[in-house]
């Protein structure tokens, strides 16, 4: 299989007057897993939808193998890039095997018929996703982590070789983000998707991802593997927080810990009585 | 990830199934339209006999039967029934493209400009035929235009465009009254035609280019079905799917107003048939895949039902605008009291 290259040169985007994104140049690695952090507002979603051509550069350009993806025909773009969006709408009273059935539009034309192919990939998509038994419930009735779990079955029915997913665990409690996120994993390596994604959770992204984006001011400070990217300084410049990294015993990835201003083990105020913490 | 053959055997049964509801559920629509197109032709004020509706058809000259089904009631079924498949259809393709049940043209104002633009060119520029559609096609375009633009600020949010809609609709309204009024020699039939819609005195001449409007835009429309089936999951997730939103947009826009103008121009802005038919269509059992052809259907329905009630199983003769209001009216109420609950769109 030919990996797509995805990379971003002098990137530069926004919305209205405002610039949110400022000269950005990133080469995602093809094969891997590429997690992106940063503060509220430093333009990690911005990015995101800029690579998949939601929004248009204003200067700058967004390039699958080498080549501009405003000069790529739409349904071949959405043939190679797929793109899960951070809140996505499921019309009322959709079936998860109808939803998952729409990933297949950019394999499809304006009469074409649907294709054995086409359910082939629909079916591998549900399998993939361990939503084989919910296929015929509709989407209002799923727990939040079922519902990701569809919308990634519709992506992955679009079988491109690079997923982008804008915080695909948001709204979900944490053993169902663990599940979304070795969900990914799992792609990734059978399949060799190349997977970025946009993440809150520090120490996820970190534990997730081959390599890791720090982004701050519409820009890129940092990037590499994760140990060398999540760092006391990194996190005091792009959070502007004190915090201390430690290494997970289990996962050997690095774990950010927050300093605030309270709550020390050095406090010198004494505990509150008869309130164990 | 390798997948066992039963799995995707009931997957693909599970889809035959529900394409074959799909279509049971348009044959049903498809018959119901034909029997109320039948029903129109044969009972009126008196009983015509089927054999004699056919002598009719075929060009034959049945005495006593001739004019009161030839020139009365085809026409007026002809006209109930293109008039509501354009209704119908456009009303949901807004209605999906917008993803909100009031985004309806007949809600924001577009059916209220076709139809001044017609009583205007009607009344005061004494104009007639495709002259007026014309007049009414531009107008519609017009006003969605300007809706359009009254209410984006950092792009279109669906409240708004509705709230815009739903007063630039008023204005409108108050203009057909004012040309109205201005034109003494207007009957009260009449002024109900461009103010709720009727298909009073339809003529099988003036059909045509309404036929040819119906089949241009509605085909283009229907070519449409999979973008705009796309764009119901959000436009970012359209978009990722290879749609592109903005040229969609400009042809669904153009499409539907283009259908909804000319039938206005024929039997006015017959209330809420484009706004309820989707809704309707949506709710039938089994309905599932695109809504454009069931909701098209639909509206034939409605104008084919809703003017036969209003003209013979009322107490007086109302003109069909009246009745399918008194549906629709109490279901706008209900969404918008949806809204202000939830504080958003619903």
């Amino acid at each position: 299989m030919t990996l797509h290259a995805l990379t971003t040169s002098g990137l530069s985007a926004g919305y209205g007057d405002a610039v949110i994104l400022d000269g950005l140049d990133l080469a995602v690695l093809p094969g891997r897993i590429t997690v992106i952090v940063g503060a509220n507002a430093c333009g990690k979603s911005t990015l995101l939808r800029a690579m998949s051509r939601l929004i248009a550069p204003r200067r700058g350009q967004v390039l699958l193998d080498g080549k501009s993806i405003h000069h790529i025909p739409s349904r071949e773009l959405a043939r190679t890039l797929g793109l899960l969006p951070q809140s996505p709408i499921a019309p009322e009273g959709i079936t998860v095997a109808d939803l998952v059935s729409r990933g297949r539009h950019p394999h499809q034309g304006a009469f074409a018929r649907w294709t054995r192919g086409d359910d082939e990939a629909v079916a591998a998509a549900l399998a993939a996703t361990r939503t084989i038994e919910l296929a015929e419930r509709p989407m209002d009735e799923l727990s939040g982590g079922q519902r990701q779990r569809a919308w990634i079955a519709m992506a992955l029915a679009q079988q491109t070789e690079v997923l982008l997913l804008d915080e695909p665990t948001t709204f979900l409690d944490i053993s169902h983000q663990i599940e979304v996120l070795d969900l990914l994993t799992d792609l990734n390596q059978t399949r060799g998707t190349t997977i970025v994604m946009v993440l809150h959770d520090l120490n996820l992204a970190a534990r997730y991802a081959d390599e890791l984006v720090a982004m701050a001011g519409g820009r890129l400070y940092a990037c590499g593997r994760p140990e060398e990217v999540l760092t006391e300084h990194n996190v005091r410049h792009v959070f502007g927080l004190e915090s201390r990294i430690i290494i997970d015993p289990t996962s050997g990835r690095p774990i950010m810990l927050p300093i605030g201003r309270h709550r020390m083990a050095t406090d010198s105020r004494p505990a509150r009585s008869g309130h164990p913490d | 990830m390798t997948l066992p053959a039963p799995a995707l055997d009931a997957l693909i049964g599970n889809r035959r199934r529900r394409l074959s509801r799909r279509r049971l559920v348009i044959a049903l629509l498809l018959s119901i339209v034909a029997a109320l197109f039948a029903l129109t032709l044969v009972l009126g004020q008196s009983y015509t006999s089927p054999g004699d509706v056919i002598r009719v058809l075929l060009g034959e000259d049945v005495p006593g039967a001739g004019f009161t089904v030839g020139q009365l009631r085809l026409p007026r079924a002809v006209l109930s029934v293109l008039a509501g498949l354009s209704f119908g259809l456009g009303g949901a393709a807004f209605q999906i493209m917008l993803r909100n049940p009031l985004a309806s043209p007949d809600i924001i104002g577009i059916s209220s400009g076709a139809s001044a633009a017609a009583v205007f060119a009607i009344v005061v520029l004494s104009l007639d035929g495709p002259a007026v559609s014309v007049f009414a096609v531009a107008a519609g375009l017009g006003v969605a235009l300007l809706v359009y633009a009254l209410s984006s600020r950092n792009g279109v949010a669906g409240t708004r465009l509705i709230l815009v809609g739903i007063g630039v609709s008023a204005m409108l309204e108050s203009f057909i009254l004012y040309v109205l009024s201005g034109a003494p020699a207007w009957t009260l039939q009449e002024a109900l035609r461009w103010l709720t819609g009727s298909v009073n005195g339809a003529q099988l001449d003036q059909m045509l280019p309404l036929l040819v409007a119906l089949a241009g835009f509605g085909g283009l429309l229907l070519s449409r079905t999979r973008d705009l089936e796309a764009l119901r999951l959000g436009e970012d997730t359209a978009a990722a799917l290879g749609v592109r939103i903005a040229r969609t947009r400009i042809v669904v826009i153009v499409a539907a107003v283009g259908m909804i103008a000319f039938a206005t121009a024929m039997a006015g802005p017959i209330a809420f048939v484009a706004f309820l038919s989707g809704p309707i269509a949506a709710r039938l059992p089994g309905s599932n895949g695109s809504l454009l052809v069931p909701a098209a259907l639909t509206g034939a329905i409605l104008v084919l039902a809703g003017d036969y009630c209003g003209q013979f199983l009322l107490p007086s003769r109302y003109p069909v605008g009246v009745v399918t209001g008194a549906l629709g009216a109490p279901y706008l109420i209900f969404l918008i009291v949806r809204i202000n609950r939830s504080g958003g769109s619903p």
